[in-house]
């Protein structure tokens, strides 16, 4: 740290909801609609993140290792349903098993390397690393499964007729669906290569864009955000190409036969 | 070769005894809508019955990986789908999933003259072939597997009088070669009267009549 943040008064941070007002005031004056949505949008944001704040301050004024891991397991949870809510087409319960198990075990594995390999945080449990870190790597990953999983069932729904030509002709499961299981897999992870091109460049991102403005030097930021870029990728690609697998495998029986009935 | 028991499958079908012997030509012709399909896709475990069994060489069907089971019962859908690419790659994709290697152009070439594909290069993409021609590119597919049972369903639906005459006698031809199986959905009872050994009646899902 250089110098200390600038703290923002609570009659400064009032102000800031200027730019609300002059949202509602374009909707309404256009016809736009959607008023109710914008208010009540920057409404919940400013009670999650006030609610979030005071959490935060007692979690990292009492470092514990069984809260770090149960806030863990709650951001794991949020996450997995709202992969469920996400996705259009309705989830058999044996694919909402592999996703849970796909996003739990991918990103865990990603975490735990990322906290403990690559910044090598002491204690363990630190919880000014393992949350916000944590969080990212899950959010990503969160976004990642449900373009993945909306690939697949998309992909084998609209392919069901060449998925069973493959299977009569002697393909297992698995080469029957090859292609969409890449496409699904190319797809899901595109976004966070895409992000990785833009990145300081059209955008700062916004752990660096933070730790700067909490006063850290650019570069040491810099390789922070190197880290998180490389740690969200990895995670995405492994939570990904988890779920693309053991997703596969729920369109078909232990007979190898399809089993969706369209 | 096939022995169906008490067979069901949803109300779609329902046999209480068939048998299909090993080295026949055995053809099943029917109103449309009766279970013909449904008949060849439990031969081979596209669909497993909901009652009743089927012995294939003595064993229950579904005792067999259905995987090397495909690979040995090869069935011909009505409506076969062309895969993406050119008529080269639909043959090395084929091989692709029977974990076969690749074969060379001049055994394709022959497959293509076997189906009166002649005409066709095999780098031109299968996508732009006709009905007809798609249907004779997937039959060419499926005989690069030489296989030794054949369930073929309508595969002469798309083809012209003439083109149909020449692929049910090549396809009769190559399986009376190898002594094999062949199972065949026509709706064709001239067809049926000329090649068949046997000929099975499916009407409204169940055996009308074994001739």
């Amino acid at each position: 740290m250089t110098e200390s943040i600038f703290d923002i008064s609570i009659i400064s941070l009032v102000t800031a909801y200027i730019f609300v007002l002059i949202l509602i005031f374009i909707v309404k004056k256009e016809n736009i609609g959607h008023e109710k949505q914008i208010l009540l949008a920057s409404f919940r944001m400013t009670i999650q993140l006030v609610l979030v704040g005071y959490v935060l301050t007692y979690v990292f004024e009492n470092p514990n290792p069984f809260i770090t891991v149960l806030i863990l397991l709650v951001m794991e949870a949020f996450a997995i349903f709202n992969i469920y809510s996400r996705v259009e087409k309705k989830l058999s319960k044996k694919l909402k098993i592999a996703i849970g198990l796909s996003m739990f075990s991918g990103t865990l594995v990603s975490i735990l390397f990322f906290l403990f390999i690559v910044i090598n945080i002491k204690p363990w449990f630190m919880p000014q690393y393992f949350i916000p870190i944590s969080g990212m790597l899950i959010g990503n990953s969160m976004t990642g499964i449900s373009l993945g999983a909306q690939g697949l069932i998309n992909g084998i729904n609209d392919n069901k007729a060449v998925i069973e030509n493959a299977l009569m002709l002697g393909a297992t499961p698995e080469k029957a669906t090859k292609n969409i299981q890449n496409r699904s897999f190319y797809n899901a992870v595109l976004p966070t290569i895409n992000s990785m091109i833009g990145m300081g460049i059209v955008f700062l991102p916004g752990m660096m864009t933070g730790q700067i403005l909490a006063g850290a030097a650019p570069l040491t930021a810099i390789k922070y955000q190197i880290a998180i870029m490389m740690g969200i990728l990895g995670s995405v690609t492994l939570t990904v190409y988890l779920m693309v697998k053991w997703g596969m495998k729920t369109f078909f029986n232990e007979r190898a036969q399809i089993n969706i009935e369209l | 070769m096939f022995e169906l028991n008490n067979l069901k499958y949803k109300d779609i079908l329902e046999i209480d005894h068939l048998e299909i012997n090993k080295g026949e030509i055995t053809c099943i012709v029917g109103r449309s809508g009766g279970g013909k399909s449904t008949f060849l896709k439990l031969l081979n475990n596209m669909i497993s019955s909901d009652q009743g069994n089927i012995k294939f060489k003595g064993k229950n069907l579904e005792e067999y990986n259905p995987i090397k089971l495909r690979r040995e019962i090869l069935m011909l859908p009505q409506n076969p789908v062309i895969f993406s690419g050119t008529i080269r790659d639909n043959f090395s994709i084929t091989l692709q999933y029977n974990d076969l290697d690749i074969e060379n152009d001049k055994k394709y070439n022959e497959l293509l003259n076997k189906v009166g594909l002649s005409n066709q290069k095999l780098d031109s993409f299968a996508e732009k072939l006709s009905g007809g021609e798609k249907q004779r590119l997937a039959l060419a597919r499926i005989l690069l597997l030489e296989p030794d049972i054949l369930l073929l369903d309508e595969p002469s639906s798309a083809l012209d009088d003439e083109t149909e005459e020449l692929i049910i006698e090549m396809v009769v031809g190559f399986i009376n070669d190898k002594n094999g199986t062949l199972v065949m959905v026509t709706h064709s009872k001239e067809i049926a009267q000329r090649y068949a050994d046997r000929i099975i009646t499916i009407n409204e899902g169940s055996l009308d009549k074994v001739n």
